[in-house]
């Protein structure tokens, strides 16, 4: 097959194509959004149709891709890291279930926090659910694990994670395709013992789920993915996912005499483990993310031999470098030069013409007449509301807790409580907090701040759009609280007057501020 | 065979153009191409960079190890500096003159081109010039790839191959002035 040079991200989508999928279920999150855009964009040469339109959020996301497994097809879902948060339910709970058609949950970390707010290692989820994980170490290996992870899912029943982290996701490479598979006939699964999680059947599941852990195991030791590289000398270094690229780097660069055991598959495989340990006595730990295995293996009082980020040898934060592993290997390396002084910083900022800028401005304007300001924020571009010069919000933590938190507060007894949030991110989970606040009639104000699209990752198709009024109007705000504005600057004062009218307003009131994305609206 | 080349400028200048451009001329010579890219949050007009890796022999790292960049080609001229520990002792520096103000206290424009020379062997390219020359303002991007071939280890003939295969399908016009950018660009290096 020919050479294709791809991304992380399109090497999994191209695989996921060729596994045969039948559908791709995802919500948009850096650094895992290119996944599905590119299943987009290129349907399966066959014919065949696979369904890829963006979900509301990862839980619906997840779920219905585990909807398309029952019916006995491959399905891919695909999230960011905190998206697994949201999806946490239906992840748990499938690894009891189990599966019918393959299904891979592709999770994309973001060690570094490049556009994130934290930087959580799923490893973690994967363990805590008792599934295998697979971590490739470069686009050709993301896309035969991704293959392969269908395989493995199919053979053993239960959902794969594939876990990537930003660097393998956005950066490309050339990889070689192998033959496309068929897609799945349709049959259901029909086995309600299974599917049922009722306490009698999810004993018996769970049950099962432990007994497999030892074929899971097995299944690690016996990966292709996982191996040594031997060494004379005594040391060595256990490389997990891309963190075996870094390794790599050093050891061909400066020729040194250390042995390296690569590991991408997960449960940890216990003969490699105990073979390279029993072998080697100064070993280096590398994992890009939470030092998860370098806990498990030093055991909670330590073991001198085992080095990594606890003692320092790594950071405990931020992704790997080449430079880390380098000096965590004693390598010298060159001095290198600094950054001059004279190089300002460059944040990321809203872009010219943005509609949050004019919203920004009318919100501002409202605040300056109360002794303290308080916006609780959201998700999305309008978080850069936060940077000068703005300073507008106070707060930003996890999709749709603007409007929970500000009810929250207004329980307590602020006034006003003022929220704004993005139109994408409200369909994702904004509108149940709106629930909790109409039923209580909680005094606070949400501003939708309606761009018409998913603008931070990239503009995809916001799930609500041209419905927020009648979603609002449907969950019980009246009517006559719910008022649309256009930001634009000629319309500052009436937005403003409209905006502190509301403020005044002892019970729930939307704003929906809408105007197109000015990149959206370039296109 | 092996270079490694930072590629700088700011979120919207199309970095990722001339990184593209690269990378074919690198297939084509059946060399392995590695490409490192920022998407996300700083593209709202944030700081990107994007570190391409060109090999003969496998490559591991998707990063630049730091002081190991051949070549650092950036748009804009502060964004130039901001990779300077990527840059090799022999390694060069390829900057567009032309600074993009987006921040409140963007360095004073003498100061900076002071900096650049005291930091490296350089070259800084009125890139805005030459794409008005070339006919589009629009190829400033292949402007700079032009003046930065010398140092790709690529060459010539199979950089133009590429910019004929990346702007293709746009039509026969769009490949001439990109050509005739990169030729300008290029002649402004070797002059
Ligand atoms: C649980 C979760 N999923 C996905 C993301 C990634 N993400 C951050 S902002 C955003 C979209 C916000 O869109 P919208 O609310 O419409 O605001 P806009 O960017 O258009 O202003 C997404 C998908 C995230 N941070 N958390």
């Amino acid at each position: 097959m020919q050479k294709q040079l791809l991304l992380g991200a399109e090497a999994i989508a191209q695989a996921a194509l060729d596994a045969g999928i039948s559908g791709v279920y995802a919500y948009p999150g850096t650094p895992s959004t290119e996944i599905t855009e590119f299943i987009q964009r290129s349907q399966p040469e066959n014919g065949a149709s696979v369904r890829s339109a963006w979900a509301t959020n990862e839980k619906t996301a997840f779920e219905a891709a585990l909807g398309m497994s029952y019916a006995g097809k491959r399905s891919l879902t695909c999230m960011k890291h905190v998206g697994l948060n949201v999806a946490a339910d239906a992840f748990m709970n499938a690894a009891i279930t189990g599966i019918h058609g393959g299904l891979v949950v592709t999770v994309a970390d973001d060690p570094s926090m490049h556009s994130s707010q934290n930087e959580q290692d799923s490893r973690v989820y994967a363990k805590f659910a008792m599934i295998p994980v697979l971590e490739p170490a470069n686009q050709q290996e993301a896309y035969d694990m991704t293959r392969y992870g269908f395989e493995l899912s199919e053979k053993i029943k239960l959902p794969v994670m594939l876990r990537i982290p930003t660097r393998l996701s956005h950066s490309r490479a050339t990889i070689t395709r192998a033959i496309p598979r068929e897609q799945n006939d349709l049959s259901p699964s029909g086995d309600k013992t299974k599917w049922i999680l009722l306490p009698a059947n999810a004993r018996k599941s769970y049950q099962r789920l432990i007994e497999k852990q030892q074929e899971l195991i097995d299944a690690s030791d016996s990966s292709i993915f996982n191996k040594i590289i031997e060494e004379k000398g005594p040391m060595g270094v256990i490389a997990f996912g891309i963190a075996y690229n870094y390794t790599m780097e050093v050891v061909k660069t400066y020729n040194l005499p250390i042995a390296v055991l690569k590991i991408s598959q997960y449960p940890l495989p216990k003969k490699l483990i105990s073979q390279f340990t029993g072998k080697y006595s100064d070993i280096l730990i590398a994992e890009e993310g939470y030092p998860v295995y370098e806990e498990l293996l030093k055991g909670y009082f330590g073991n001198g031999k085992f080095r990594g980020k606890f003692d320092g040898a790594l950071p405990r934060t931020g992704e790997l470098t080449p430079n880390l592993l380098a000096k965590a290997l004693k390598v010298d390396t060159e001095e290198t030069r600094s950054i001059p002084s004279i190089v300002a910083g460059r944040p990321p900022m809203l872009c010219k013409g943005c509609s949050h800028r004019d919203l920004f401005d009318a919100i501002n304007r409202v605040m300056e007449e109360y002794p303290e300001h308080h916006l609780f924020g959201d998700i999305g571009c309008y978080t850069l509301g936060a940077l000068p010069p703005y300073n507008a919000i106070s707060t930003c933590v996890d999709m749709g807790a603007s409007i929970t938190m500000a009810k929250g507060a207004a329980d307590a007894g602020m006034r006003p409580a003022l929220c704004v949030i993005g139109d994408s991110t409200f369909t994702h989970s904004g509108i149940t907090g709106l629930l909790d606040a109409v039923n209580d009639n909680t005094p606070i104000t949400v501003i939708i701040s309606d761009n018409g699209t998913t603008a931070m990752t990239g503009g995809q198709n916001s799930a609500g759009s041209g419905r927020y009024y009648n979603i609002c109007k449907g969950i019980g705000v009246e009517e006559e609280h719910i008022r649309p504005i256009t930001p634009l600057k000629k319309n500052l004062e009436e937005n403003s007057r409209i905006l502190k009218e509301e403020l005044n307003y002892q019970g729930v009131s939307v704003i929906i501020s809408q105007r197109e994305c000015i990149q959206t609206a370039r296109k | 065979m092996n270079k490694n080349i930072i590629i700088a400028g700011v979120g919207g200048q199309g970095i990722l153009t001339i990184a593209s451009i690269i990378d074919l001329a690198a297939m084509n010579l059946g060399l392995q191409v590695k490409q490192a890219e920022v998407h996300g949050m700083s593209q709202r007009g944030g700081a990107v960079e994007s570190h391409l890796r060109i090999s003969s022999e496998e490559i591991y790292s998707d990063l630049i190890p730091l002081g190991k960049a051949d070549l650092i080609l950036s748009i804009e001229p502060m964004e130039a500096l901001r990779y300077l520990p990527f840059l090799s002792p022999e390694g060069v520096i390829v900057t567009a003159t032309e600074p993009y103000k987006n921040i409140a206290h963007y360095p004073e424009e003498e100061k900076l081109m002071d900096t650049i020379k005291e930091s490296a062997t350089h070259l800084s390219v009125d890139a805005g010039l030459l794409a008005r020359k070339a006919g589009s303002p629009k190829s400033f991007n292949v402007v700079m790839l032009g003046a930065a071939s010398p140092y790709i280890g690529i060459e010539t003939e199979e950089l133009e191959k590429a910019i004929r295969l990346f702007f293709g399908r746009k039509g026969e016009e769009i490949v001439n002035v990109n050509t005739k950018a990169f030729r300008l660009g290029k002649e402004y290096a070797t002059e």
